[in-house]
């Protein structure tokens, strides 16, 4: 007789190094704000299949890259009135954008709210190259946040939760923990209760975001972080929140700040 | 309108002659637990089996490990083990755990399967946008049945 039971699957013990050089933090002390919560936060990618792990231990076997490749490309592109590429005012984007993935999203001062780097990106595109603002959580969005994610790999994450974004993040700390839609669920009852067993076929992680933008094998595409929650929530049987809306921008600190300490792992690959 | 004693004779005569199920809002709760049949009518212990692992039914396995249903694939951890279910509860308090765990499990992530409203942003089923009338709950009265009678062959030894 078969066992479809799958063995008791916590987060495994293997390490994480991307082309042999980028040492990933993937396991480490729980951030002080969610000392009653957890001790230890732990990166979705031990959660996943060997398989699913190898691929993006190395750049050559990450389909996300040519994701990357082709926002290279965007990078250097002129567009818009102005005639500018992002180029134009950032140079390189290997010195320009280091370590910036690792502190977003983070309060803007000259606006007075939080943003995201989707939020910087567009202002960047609309006021400063006269361009067209990108979809939200669109292909052409994820792919330079991965890009620009990349020059941040093996940083750890160390977003902001105090001062003027603390009314943010206690927005976005509400919506973790509350259920939604008709089957009741919370982010916490899956990521924050559950994490480490499986839910069907999948092993539930703890829900960070320091790999994201990811590249998932199930649609072959980039999922931004507001596109990750929109299906989680989707899956509570609940009327979800639009990427892009303040519930989301807040979610997104709130989930951020909870890796805090992880590396940026920026594309990873996830099912 | 005024019934007469014999109108309202007839449409309760009537009314006991098709005795529909109990409505979501309408069972009675002891302790967590219902003790009258929600459809009226006896569970079918295959049906149950089935929708306790069709993910488009009551997809308990998804967090739930039952070895009686080993041939269907992936079963959970969120939750427990199921074998010898049968022995740790009777009847009416199982019909009450599917009814709704909550009241036998405070803050349970169990979902409530005969349930409609107190929802928080209620959707129209996993399609990710608003409810456009009222919920039915996840699964029917008979449909309960069938699975509490299935639950009930769950005994140790
Ligand atoms: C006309 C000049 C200009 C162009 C062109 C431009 N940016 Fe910017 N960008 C800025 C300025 C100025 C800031 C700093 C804004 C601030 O701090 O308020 C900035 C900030 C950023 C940041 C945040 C950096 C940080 O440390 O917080 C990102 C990310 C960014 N830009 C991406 C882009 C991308 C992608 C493009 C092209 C699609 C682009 N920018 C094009 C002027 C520009
Ligand atoms: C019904 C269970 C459930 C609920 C509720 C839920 N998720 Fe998830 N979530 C999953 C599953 C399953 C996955 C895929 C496996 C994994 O990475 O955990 C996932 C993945 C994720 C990931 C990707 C993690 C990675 O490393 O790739 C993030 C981020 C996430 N969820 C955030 C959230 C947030 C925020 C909420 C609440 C708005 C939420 N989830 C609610 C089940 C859930
Ligand atoms: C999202 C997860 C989830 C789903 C789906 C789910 N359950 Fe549960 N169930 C639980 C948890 C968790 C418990 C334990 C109660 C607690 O401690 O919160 C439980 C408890 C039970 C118990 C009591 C178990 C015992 O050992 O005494 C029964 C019976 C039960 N569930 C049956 C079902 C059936 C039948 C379905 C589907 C129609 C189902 N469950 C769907 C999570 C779930």
């Amino acid at each position: 007789i078969s066992t479809p039971f799958m063995a008791s699957a916590d987060a495994d013990d293997d390490q994480l190094v991307v082309n042999g050089e980028i040492e990933m933090i993937t396991k480490a002390p729980a951030p002080a704000h969610l000392a009653d919560a957890l001790d230890e936060v732990i990166s979705g990618w031990h959660m996943r299949s060997d398989e699913t792990q190898e691929m993006q231990a190395d750049d050559f076997d990450n389909p996300a890259m040519i994701f990357v490749e082709q926002a290279q490309d965007d990078w250097n592109t002129v567009m818009g009135t102005k005639d500018k590429s992002c180029a134009s005012c950032h140079d390189n984007v290997e010195d320009s954008m280091a370590g910036v993935r690792t502190v977003y999203p983070k309060w803007n001062d000259a606006k007075e709210t939080v943003y995201t780097m989707e939020m910087q990106i567009n202002d960047c595109l609309t006021d400063g190259m006269g361009a067209d603002a990108w979809k939200k959580s669109g292909a052409k969005m994820a792919r330079m946040e991965a890009l620009i994610s990349v020059q941040s790999r093996g940083m750890p994450m160390n977003v902001a939760i105090d001062g003027p974004a603390e009314a943010t993040w206690e927005q976005g700390k509400d919506l973790y923990y509350s259920r939604t839609g008709q089957l009741d669920l919370s982010c916490a009852s899956c990521h924050e209760e559950n994490y480490g067993n499986r839910i069907r076929s999948d092993h539930l992680s703890q829900g960070h975001i320091n790999g994201f933008p990811v590249y998932r094998l199930k649609n072959s595409k980039l999922t931004t972080p507001h596109g990750r929650f929109k299906g989680c929530v989707r899956d509570t049987r609940a009327e979800t929140y639009k990427p892009g809306s303040a519930e989301f921008i807040a979610l997104e600190l709130y989930v951020a700040s909870r890796g805090n300490g992880l590396s940026v792992e920026a594309p990873s690959v996830r099912n | 309108m005024k019934l007469s004693t014999l109108t309202l004779a007839a449409i309760m005569t009537a009314g006991a002659a098709i005795a529909g199920p109990v409505a979501p809002a309408d069972v009675v709760f002891s302790e967590g637990a219902v003790a009258a049949s929600l459809s009226g009518q006896p569970g079918d212990v295959a049906n149950g089996a089935k929708i306790m692992s069709s993910k488009k039914l009551g997809n308990c396995i998804a967090c739930h490990e039952v070895t009686a249903l080993s041939e269907a694939p992936f079963h959970g951890e969120v939750g427990p083990l199921l074998d010898g279910v049968g022995d740790r509860w009777n009847q009416a308090e199982l019909r009450g755990i599917l009814s709704n765990a909550k009241l036998t499990y405070e803050g349970t992530v169990m979902p409530a399967y005969y349930k409609v409203d107190g929802f928080n942003r209620p959707g129209k089923a996993y399609t990710g946008k608003a409810a456009d009338g009222p919920l039915d709950p996840l699964l029917s009265a008979q449909q309960i049945e069938d699975v509490v009678a299935f639950l009930m062959t769950l005994k140790d030894e």
